[in-house]
């Protein structure tokens, strides 16, 4: 037969359980005054004070060292503190992408001065990071790259572009995937990553992306001749693949890959309340059904990622059935609600449904879409 | 081990004429006296009621494998209704068992009596683990007769059963044998799920047209993915139902049940498409696990019902309390 293991995750501990209450008190304080349509901003939310809250309070770099400011707890305590997040529509862009997977990447490759250097201001919420992958004619094709860096001397000069880096106005860094020698035909040979600067590098304009919604999450980040300190470079000059591979495992397996259309969820409870039909109770149960099971995979690879196995197909399956169930919900809420979405309401429900129609689309576009993750998966399967 | 012995004895015995036999509605005594000589009747039950003492994985491994190899015989049901009569204090089955549940039967003067639909293979087994209300009733295959023919969409009995017995067995119910029954088919859809992705993957590989295997095209592949996405949504699905009823957590049974019922629906029609209009036959194997996704999902309660219970704790937790509804489950 053929197997997919998704390995059971343990049962609660009184560790996990505890943790669980402590941080909805903390979140039920910090977020008191945030509204449905700001909850429904989801992770992509941004406010560098809730991050240097939850980095005061021990909320970040949870699995980490604890010499780089890290917690030594649990892949399933992390767990714990992201799903929570998210659920609960908390702004955690600012400290995300770092805590996701800069932060690992940088504890797995780093050298002892760079982790010294980065990882203690992750795990305190004050460092922020984007990504630097794609490229405007390398997006899906990430070994198609073409920004390059040459080194001279104790600097490489990096020349290229970047686009869809969320964020990049506003971060502190990011992580560039970058071809160190040979050219895109050389495919995933020769390319490297580097730790970039986003405030502090000569050569470097950002510029806004904005999205159909009119908001300004995305960028362009051009390098012209952009100088970089040598010692910046993250792993080994050369294996830049392997090393975005194993970053990508991080990306694709998270409660973010079904919760992101939660809050509107949660309205559709609000406003069916009281009045709930036959067809709004089967509707419900379903969509309730799919989430504890899409939230159980998601577990289950967490607890295979604490045991360091590779999790690359598991992943890339709870990132296709994961997006499909969070795109689905605004359709499933119009067929029990007539509400016109409406971005600038100021009653919950159309504003929240208007945020989710908006941006649904990118679910099954960014962190590898939809065609990529079925590729990989055939590939898990022996087809290619 | 017990899953090697079983893959054997199944292997061995369960072929193709067997089938055709069950379908024809005809009992299999040979099949079924190898599965007792096994002890899988017990194989739900820890070692202090006379059973195994298998490991949650170990048990649902089992169940998995009644459905990946289509198992017409009521195998899991007997397994389920020992199950809930150890619990209960009962005495085990001595053959082949059925659970139900029926709140409206009639109790008077310690005789019941009433109507019990399509329990599977109602006519061969040996009692039935029936709940009425709080009770739990082990009722032996004399206090009841056939009131009406039934056939499931695999073409195995389900007959009405007639009730009309002196009560002489009964017990606090220790959870609803629906919540048995739905556990226990989530588990063998997971199994069917297996068997159907393995086959469309060695059928996609091996049917060439335009000159290629037909797996080599991207669209097949993506639809290889889709259901081994299934397969993943089942098994996940089953293991939720299986701890929750650990627990007797009638919800988390809900929310297992629901999932392994959409991915029974959706994995039987990737499945079916893949094979193209061989697998629309019964000269191909495809069809065991197709029909018997289609009999398993509306069993043991509807997906309606099921629905309908998990759907009225959300709506009744509010939108605040959803998330910890969820993560409860």
């Amino acid at each position: 037969m053929t197997a997919i293991p998704f390995p059971a995750p343990p049962a609660d501990s009184a560790e996990v359980v505890a943790l669980r209450a402590e941080f909805r008190a903390f979140l039920d304080e910090q977020l008191k005054d945030r509204t449905p349509r700001q909850r429904s901003d989801n992770w992509y939310g941004y406010d560098r004070g809730f991050s240097r809250a939850m980095g005061q309070a021990g909320y970040l770099g949870m699995t980490w060292p604890k010499q780089y400011g890290g917690h030594e707890r649990s892949a399933f305590e992390r767990a714990v503190i992201v799903e929570e997040c998210l659920a609960a529509g908390a702004p955690v862009g600012a400290h995300w992408i770092a805590d996701r997977q800069s932060g690992p990447s940088i504890l797995k490759f780093g050298t002892e001065a760079q982790k010294q250097a980065f990882l203690p201001r992750i795990a305190a919420g004050e460092l922020s990071f984007g990504i630097g992958m794609s490229e405007p004619d390398s997006g899906s094709d990430l070994a198609a790259t073409r920004t390059k860096a040459v080194k001279d001397g104790d600097v490489y000069r990096v020349t290229g572009t970047k686009v869809w880096t969320s964020f990049a106005h506003e971060a502190d860094y990011v992580i560039l995937f970058c071809r160190t020698s040979g050219t895109p035909a050389d495919r995933h040979v020769g390319t490297s990553q580097l730790l970039i600067d986003l405030k502090n590098t000569p050569g470097l304009t950002i510029k806004p992306i904005i999205d159909l919604a009119g908001q300004h999450h995305f960028n362009e980040m051009h390098f012209e001749d952009a100088v970089v300190p040598a010692d910046m470079l993250l792993g080994e000059e050369g294996q830049g693949w392997d090393q975005v591979m194993s970053e990508l495992a991080f990306e694709r397996s998270g409660p973010e890959r079904f919760l992101s259309s939660i809050e509107l969820m949660v309205q559709l409870i609000e406003v069916l309340k009281g009045r709930d039909s036959d067809a709004a109770q089967i509707t419900v149960g379903r969509v309730t059904a799919r989430l504890a099971v899409l939230r159980r995979l998601s577990r289950s690879v967490a607890g295979m990622l604490q045991e360091h196995q590779n999790a690359n197909l598991q992943a890339a399956i709870v990132k296709d059935v994961g997006a499909l169930f969070e795109q689905a919900l605004p359709d499933i809420a119009r067929e029990l609600i007539d509400c016109e979405p409406d971005p600038r309401a100021a009653g919950a429900y159309a504003s929240v449904l208007a945020n989710i129609v908006h941006n649904s689309p990118s679910w099954s576009l960014r962190g590898g879409t939809r065609e990529i993750l079925r590729g990989i998966i055939a590939r898990g399967l022996g087809t290619r | 081990m017990l899953a090697e012995m079983i893959t054997r004895l199944f292997e061995r015995s369960l072929d193709d004429a067997a089938q055709a036999a069950a379908r024809e509605g005809q009992w299999l005594p040979a099949l079924w006296a190898e599965v007792e000589e096994m002890g899988l009747p017990l194989a739900l039950l820890t070692e202090d009621q006379g059973g195994f003492g298998l490991s949650f994985a170990e048990a649902g491994e089992a169940l998995r494998l009644l459905g990946s190899h289509a198992m017409p015989l009521p195998v899991a049901e007997t397994m389920a209704a020992n199950q809930l009569f150890a619990a209960a204090g009962l005495a085990l089955a001595e053959g082949p068992a059925g659970i139900a549940r029926a709140d409206d039967l009639t109790l008077s003067n310690g005789r019941l009596t009433g109507t019990v639909a399509r329990v599977a293979w109602g006519e061969q087994l040996d009692c039935l683990a029936l709940a009425v209300g709080d009770k739990l009733y082990r009722v032996p295959r004399a206090g009841w007769t056939i009131a009406a023919a039934g056939t499931s969409a695999n073409f195995h009995p389900r007959p009405t059963l007639a009730i009309d017995w002196t009560v002489d067995a009964e017990a606090a119910l220790p959870w609803c044998p629906l919540a048995s029954g739905a556990t226990v088919r989530a588990f063998q859809i997971a199994g069917a799920l297996e068997a159907a992705l393995d086959m469309t993957l060695s059928h996609t590989a091996t049917r060439v047209q335009f000159g290629k295997p037909l797996q080599k095209n991207q669209v097949v592949q993506h639809e290889l993915a889709k259901l081994a996405g299934e397969l993943a949504c089942a098994t996940a699905a089953a293991d939720l139902a299986g701890e929750a009823l650990a627990r007797h957590d009638v919800l988390g049974v809900a929310a297992g049940t629901l999932r392994a019922r959409e991915a029974a629906t959706a994995g039987a029609a990737i499945a079916t498409q893949m094979h193209g209009a061989i697998g629309f036959t019964r000269e191909h194997r495809l069809h065991l696990y197709t029909t018997a996704l289609w009999t398993w999902r509306d069993e043991f309660g509807g997906q309606v019902s099921w629905a309908k219970l998990l759907g009225s704790a959300a709506l009744a937790a509010g939108g605040p309390g959803y998330w910890p509804m969820v993560t409860a489950l």
